[in-house]
């Protein structure tokens, strides 16, 4: 489903060249659930950019479900965010002037469907992560875990391919965390491969699989005993 | 364009901002409003002036005598120089381009004019057929002096309107006799004047019976003819012509323009057009200049909205939300806040011009040089065309650099 090969990527930081990514090979097979450890400044958002589409690569080959992800134009790149990828972020980015159900809905706008049938499917994968009650609520009013199950419903309606999430238990409590981490679970278990970037242990190790990146090239890679 | 989630955002964003929106926005009411009275008044000043114009055929020159000032050929100043039947035959004949001609022979002093029991004093003047379209006159009950009445010396009248209501209260008019200083004429016709209710209040004979009637042997007081569509160049050629034709007849110089007085209307008339065309064009950079400082503010403050939308114009794009959509969302926004407030700002232009034009008209407020202020329909659609480009323009900038952003801010954590 992800495929890496050789990828490079370095940053300019006055004159001088930061290597951020020195050389990642890593193949992850549909639904996997994979996470991704490593201190900050490791690479490993970075790397989690990349495959999201959010960043370009200097070297290197990505293949996204067998399509390189190369030199693509932005409206391309939209494209593919919107019908592989799914997001979810530490800090959720739910639009704070729109509902939880038009929070889910908006991937579906940008495909243009219509307004009826958005809000109807976003009701059902909003039924899905328990919070159908919630739906005309906004993000406001809504606390850290509900606004993540939020955000994991809005990767997920646009029946993407890959959810990949930045630190999603980031800004959430330990009871909460496993929650949100529980629900992934279920994701994965329908079939969606999940990429976590994360750098507490045992987030990561609630997973199938652990890639340790230190210093922009993988280090070690680990299948978790389930605790 | 009608997508409600748009609609929506744009409401949120308003909303969010009122005193930020509001202030924008009037800066470009306040924009189109100025366009909008400086039209308004400028059209105000060119009509009442184009209304002096219209009393008399635009494209005439006039001519009349005087005494000399420059002396000439061995003979002194103060000479009378006295205009004849004659010249007026010298113009017809000999200079080209002439189309239409009329001299006029002033009766002295006012007369009262009799109608039975009813009397008043209205100034009689003797006048060819042609002066009909000097005038600008229009014979709506009867007809006109014609040929036939001047070689006839018939002793027929057209009086104006006001003549006719003052004179004729039930009865017709035409065909009825009216006494004119002890003669009695019959009334041919009733004109109506392009001009004001004075141009109305007189009584016009033909001019050989006016020469028979009142001693006026074969003089004429001026004379007065068109010229067709000449150009100003070509009406000058014909002031010219005439001033040689009377000069050498009467043996004065050329360039006395005492002996011989010449207004050239085409020349006034059409410096009065270049003069309002330069009027216009400037009241436009005005207004024009006053709607920038608008867009500018509505551009200020869309960047200062983009700037603000940054992580969420990011969250967008991981969403997969193309540039094009979210340079639509941006400028749409702009069109709308400046489509809405100047629109505000063109109906209550267009509102307050109208208003002062109606007062106007209700108390019957006439000034020379002011008249009928309006707006015409093609001045409003170029000012709402100028909105829509100016709403695009401020939205334009912003728009591009929010499409710019990289979805990688949204990932970022602060």
């Amino acid at each position: 489903m992800i495929n890496l090969k050789n990828i490079k990527k370095s940053y300019a930081v006055g004159k001088q060249k930061l290597e951020v990514l020195k050389g990642i090979d890593l193949a992850i097979q549909a639904g996997e659930l994979v996470s991704i450890m490593g201190s900050s400044g490791s690479g490993k958002s970075t790397l989690l950019n990349i495959i999201g589409i959010l960043d370009v690569y200097d070297s290197g080959d990505f293949y996204l479900n067998e399509t390189l992800i190369k030199n693509l134009t932005e409206t391309k790149a939209a494209y593919y965010r919107n019908r592989y990828l799914g997001f979810v972020f530490q800090s959720f980015n739910l639009l704070s002037f729109k509902n939880a159900l038009e929070n889910v809905a908006l991937p579906l706008y940008y495909q243009k469907v219509s307004r009826r049938k958005r809000n109807k499917r976003a009701m059902e994968y909003l039924e899905m992560v328990g919070l159908k009650e919630w739906a005309h609520h906004m993000p406001g009013e809504l606390s850290g875990g509900q606004k993540q199950r939020v955000a994991i419903a809005r990767a997920l309606i646009a029946d993407a391919k890959v959810i990949l999430a930045d630190e999603p238990t980031g800004a959430l409590d330990t009871q909460t965390s496993y929650e949100v981490m529980e629900l992934f679970k279920k994701v994965n278990k329908d079939g969606k491969t999940i990429l976590i970037v994360t750098h507490e242990n045992d987030i990561a190790h609630r997973t199938d699989r652990i890639i340790r990146i230190q210093d922009g090239v993988i280090v070690d890679e680990e299948i978790p005993v389930t605790p | 364009m009608f997508d409600l989630d748009k609609w929506q955002e744009i409401y949120y964003t308003v909303k969010q901002n009122k005193l930020r929106t509001f202030l924008t926005a009037f800066s470009v009411s306040w924009g189109i409003f100025m366009l909008v009275m400086l039209l308004g008044a400028g059209r105000g000043l060119e009509n009442g002036v184009e209304k002096e114009f219209e009393e008399d055929a635009k494209n005439s020159i006039y001519v009349s005598s005087g005494k000399t000032s420059i002396p000439y050929g061995g003979l002194k100043t103060g000479r009378n120089i006295q205009l004849k039947n004659s010249d007026y035959n010298d113009l017809n004949s000999k200079v080209n381009g002439i189309e239409y001609i009329t001299s006029r022979y002033y009766c002295t002093g006012e007369f009262t004019v009799r109608y039975k029991d009813k009397y008043s004093s209205f100034s009689v003047v003797g006048v060819h057929p042609d002066h009909e379209y000097l005038e600008n006159q229009y014979a709506y009950k009867g007809r006109y002096i014609n040929r036939m009445d001047l070689q006839d010396r018939r002793k027929v009248v057209i009086i104006g309107r006001e003549v006719e209501n003052i004179l004729f209260k039930k009865e017709a008019a035409v065909g009825n006799w009216i006494d004119i200083g002890g003669i009695p004429y019959k009334v041919i016709g009733v004109y109506e004047d392009a001009g004001d209710g004075d141009e109305d209040r007189r009584i016009f004979i033909p001019i050989s019976t006016a020469q028979l009637a009142y001693n006026g042997s074969d003089n004429i007081h001026n004379m007065w003819f068109t010229v067709g569509d000449a150009t100003v160049r070509q009406s000058q050629q014909i002031v010219d012509q005439v001033r040689d034709q009377i000069a050498g007849k009467y043996h004065f110089a050329k360039e006395d323009s005492r002996a011989l007085f010449i207004w050239n209307n085409v020349e006034n008339y059409q410096r009065f057009k270049d003069l309002f065309t330069g009027i216009r064009i400037f009241l436009w950079i005005v207004g024009i200049g006053t709607i920038i400082a608008g867009i500018v503010g509505v551009s200020n403050i869309m960047l200062i909205v983009v700037k603000e939308r940054t992580r969420e114009i990011g969250v967008r794009k991981a969403l997969g939300a193309t540039p094009s959509s979210i340079v639509g969302l941006f400028l749409q926004e702009a069109i709308v806040i400046t489509g809405l407030a100047g629109y505000l700002g063109l109906i209550s232009g267009i509102g307050l011009i109208e208003l002062i034009n109606y007062t106007m008209a209700e108390f019957e407020v006439v000034t020379p040089f002011f008249r009928n202020p309006e707006i015409h329909l093609k001045t409003a659609a170029g000012a709402t065309l100028l909105l829509i480009v100016a709403g695009m323009l401020a939205g334009y900038l912003p728009a591009k650099k929010a499409s710019r952003i990289q979805p990688i801010e949204a990932l970022r954590d602060e």
